[in-house]
């Protein structure tokens, strides 16, 4: 032994069998010791996301130790000095140290591993689950979207046909199909009628009665019922050798319009109902799904949307057609109306006009040869003569009138009369017939009727006569009286005509007139009918050969003048009285003096009519201007001349009594001066008269004219003597538009 | 004597112009007008007129002569051109008018060119009338002064 190499023996010989198998063993550890590590480096390297790495260093720091302890054991089983020793002992208590912490560190992660594998079966039974739930979803996705889809198809047609065959088509081919069939109730209810089926293409009408207790059962809910493949809706092939598929039945609502209200939604208490069959492929174990139900039932609601839709455009196409047709028919009768009336009206004006050149001839010379020297015997025949043909112009002026009166395009000429000369005239152009009849005619106006009265004169005078005529036509003996007075207000309204309102006013007054005769009566219920033309009392009494316009005629001009007639008779040999109210105007004082019963007198025809009279001039066009200008210089006028619209307001002034302007420029610049002249001189009084000359005839530059606020309207070229009653008019009146 | 021939022959003269359509009845109106306290009515009017046409037809032809024709300018000379005629009653010269005015709704320029043709025609044509019967009354005037 040499003790002073302070070396440490080992325990046993070296040579020993067990020291052998010892060191052997010590360096396999060693081996693995040092391979584990680089394995789980290797493998951590690989795996990124392995969450405990610290524990791995660990442990691998607690093999690698191991290892080298075991290493380190290879040396000692020989003589090795003390440094070795040392080495061995510091590689033990740093394993003793890394062993302990890897031990107590193990106690913490242990409970966590197992966790681990806890979770992994709690995700995996998870993942399980969500993929049934996928699986379910997807389906309904996919019934989803098969309903989409056959809705679409259902939905692009309006035509009914369509509609049903699509919906047949599309079921088969989503559901696949072996038949499938719709059953339609026939008119009379009783029956449900095989209408469409996929497979067959013609079915020939098979028909099951409706009160089926299978029927019933399907029809009574609202989702698709499984019915046996042996009742009679659902033996549509021919039996097989196999077992036929399951089937199921679906109601489908047949709505109609009425169905619809405003209010409430449609509710399915209609008692029509479709009835659709689906069957599945006999030879597949096929049974229907939940999902597959809820499709049909779907398909099946939306079936009865279209055809319900396919129904109301049919119902509304019939409309529309109908309509036309009756629009067709309208205008046809329209136009139809319209010739006629035109007809009618080309008929009368030629007729008149043919009768009335022949009449006026008659008037014209008679009134000439009036004017002759007669003997008295000659000018009674001549007065006799112009009288006659007065009356028979008046008749055809009737005729024209009515129809005129009828149009509603008459209107009175309204003017300033002498109310007592119409009624003295009335009497005069009736008084030879009485005379003949003594009859005794008096005529009483009241003191305080107007003498002169605003009117259409030439009507109410043709009123008075009719009235007054059929008074002595019908008045065999006996007397006729005829007053006139001024309305009071609480004495106008006749019961008898509620709708006539008088509304009595300041300018106005309303004339009553009544006729009273003693002649042969009319019974009252002859009395309405009166007043209808053309319809004359066929009682023996009254054998007139008036044409029965008359009375229809008064009674419209009485209508027109805001008035009412009537009729009143006691009966049949107790004579009648004729009664009407009209409504007169009240011509203010000053008028009096002016009041041209007779024709309009003439206007002078001197040099210069209106002396002085400051005119302003205004025209574009010099020889124009100047011609106009001649014209009025020839009547004495003051002329001013302007050309332009500028210098024309420059000028013009109050001074100017009447402004002339052209406006025939094409445009509306000349319409603007009204409205700036109107602009200019507000007050009345102040304001100059405008008249515009232009070339135009038309309604449409005399509307213009009027509406800019003008005074009148002349038509180019003017000549001296109409310029000359012009301005006579203008001045007079204030108004003028009848010169073109 | 000779001024109740000359006098004679004016009206012959302006009978024919009536005769011919070449004046109207406003003529005879613008006639009328001439009295002792406007002599010289009628010839005033006449060489306004003839200043106011020849300037207005030049004008016309200016505007045909352009490659595109402003029909609306056009339409307002011949417009003008119209009135004058009108007022002092040159009916032939009127309806020459219309077909231009017609011409230009057209917008037709070889129809507006012919038109405008006719109206130089007529023009010229009265024109040299209306001379003639200015010598005849001044001659008639002259006569009247020195009796």
């Amino acid at each position: 032994m040499e003790l002073n190499c302070n070396c440490i023996e080992p325990h046993l010989p070296p040579d020993d069998l067990l020291m052998k198998y010892q060191y052997i063993s010590d360096f396999f550890i060693a081996l693995a010791y040092f391979s584990i590590p680089l394995e789980l480096i290797y493998f951590v390297k690989k795996s990124a996301v392995f969450p405990y790495r610290w524990v791995l260093v660990q442990f691998g720091a607690f093999i690698v130790l191991c290892g080298a302890t075991h290493l380190i054991n290879l040396w000692t089983f020989t003589i090795h000095s003390r440094t070795v020793a040392m080495v061995m002992t510091t590689a033990k208590v740093l394993t003793a140290v890394v062993s302990c912490a890897t031990a107590l560190m193990l106690v913490h992660i242990i409970p966590d591993l197992l966790s681990v594998k806890t979770r992994e079966l709690f995700l995996k039974n998870k993942a399980a689950e969500l993929d049934r739930e996928m699986g379910l979803i997807r389906t309904q996705e996919e019934t989803g979207r098969h309903v989409r889809m056959l809705t679409h198809e259902i939905r692009s047609t309006l035509d009914r046909h369509t509609i049903l065959k699509t919906t047949l088509v599309e079921l088969g081919r989503t559901l696949g199909l072996e038949e499938c069939a719709l059953w339609m109730p026939t008119r009379t209810g009783l029956e449900l009628q095989l209408s469409y089926t996929l497979r067959q293409q013609n079915p020939v009408g098979y028909t099951v009665p409706i009160h089926l207790p299978v029927i019933n059962q399907v029809f009574s809910s609202s989702r698709a019922v499984k019915i046996s493949p042996n009742c009679p809706l659902a033996r549509l092939r021919p039996a097989g050798k196999y077992m036929p598929g399951e089937v199921v039945a679906v109601r489908v609502p047949l709505l109609h319009l009425t169905n619809f209200q405003i209010n409430d939604w449609p509710e399915l208490s209609t008692k029509r109902y479709a009835l659709m069959v689906l069957m599945l492929p006999s030879d597949s174990a096929r049974q229907w799904h939940v999902h597959e139900l809820e499709l049909v039932e779907v398909v099946a609601d939306q079936v009865a949307v279209a055809l319900s839709h396919a129904a109301i455009l049919e119902e509304s196409m019939r409309a529309r057609d109908l309509l036309m047709e009756q629009n067709v028919a309208l205008d046809l009768a329209r136009r139809e109306a319209e010739t006629a009336i035109r007809a009618r009206n080309d008929f009368l004006a030629v007729m008149n006009h043919e009768m009335r050149t022949p009449m006026h001839a008659i008037i014209a010379l008679s009134s000439l040869l009036q004017e002759t020297e007669l003997t008295p015997e000659q000018r009674l025949m001549v007065e006799t003569i112009l009288k006659s043909s007065n009356l028979l112009a008046t008749l055809i002026n009737d005729v024209l009138d009515l129809s005129r009166l009828e149009d509603g395009s008459l209107q009175l000429d309204v003017a300033t009369f002498n109310l007592y000369a119409v009624f003295r005239e009335v009497l005069n152009l009736i008084k030879p017939i009485p005379s003949v009849k003594k009859l005794h005619v008096s005529l009483n106006l009241a003191p305080d009727l107007p003498e002169f009265a605003i009117g259409d004169d030439k009507r109410l005078m043709q009123t008075i006569l009719n009235v007054v005529g059929n008074a002595v036509k019908f008045s065999k003996e006996g007397s006729i009286s005829i007053t006139a007075f001024v309305a009071k207000p609480e004495s106008l309204r006749d019961p008898r005509a509620p709708e006539f309102f008088p509304v009595p006013s300041d300018n106005h007054f309303y004339l009553r007139v009544q006729v009273k005769d003693s002649g042969s009566g009319i019974s009252p219920q002859d009395i309405p009918k009166l007043f209808t033309k053309f319809a004359q009392n066929q009682a023996p009494t009254r054998n007139s050969g008036g044409s029965g316009l008359g009375l229809a005629i008064c009674k419209r001009f009485v209508n027109l003048m805001d008035g009412h007639i009537w009729i009143e008779s006691e009966g049949l040999g107790k004579g009648c009285t004729a009664i009407f109210i009209v409504k007169l105007g009240i011509p203010e004082r000053w008028n009096e003096s002016k009041i041209p019963f007779m024709p309009k007198a003439s206007t002078n025809h001197g040099q210069t009519a209106f002396p002085g009279l400051k005119v302003l001039v205004m025209d574009e066009n010099g020889v124009s201007r100047m011609v106009t200008k001649g014209l009025l210089v020839h009547l004495g006028c003051d002329v001013t001349m302007v050309s332009s619209i500028e210098e024309c307001l420059r000028v013009v002034s109050h001074e100017h009594k009447v402004v002339l302007m052209d406006v025939c420029v094409p445009g509306m610049d000349g319409y603007e001066i009204a409205v700036r002249i109107h602009e200019k001189f507000p007050k009345r009084h102040e304001r100059p008269l405008i008249v515009a000359l232009t070339g135009n005839t038309d309604k449409v530059t005399k509307e213009n004219c009027m509406r800019v606020g003008m005074d009148g309207v002349i038509l180019k070229p003017v000549s001296l003597d109409k310029m000359r009653s012009v301005l006579s008019d203008l001045l007079e009146h204030r108004v003028l538009f009848e010169a073109i | 004597m000779a001024l109740a021939a000359l006098k004679t022959q004016l009206k012959n003269f302006v009978q024919s112009m009536f005769d011919e359509g070449v004046l109207d009845s406003q003529f005879s109106q613008i006639q009328a007008l001439q009295d002792a306290s406007n002599p010289n009515f009628v010839e005033e009017v006449i060489t306004l007129f003839c200043n106011d046409a020849e300037r207005i037809i030049t004008e016309l032809n200016k505007y045909l002569g352009y490659q595109n024709v402003d029909f609306g300018k056009l339409d307002s000379y011949v417009h003008q051109l119209k009135g004058s005629s009108s007022s002092i009653g040159a009916h032939r010269l009127k309806l020459a008018c219309v077909n231009l005015r017609q011409a230009s709704d057209d917008r037709s320029k070889d129809g507006c060119l012919r038109a405008l043709n006719s109206i130089t025609r007529e023009y010229c044509l009265l024109c040299s009338k209306f001379q003639t019967l200015i010598q005849l009354e001044r001659n008639i005037i002259a006569l009247e002064r020195n009796h």
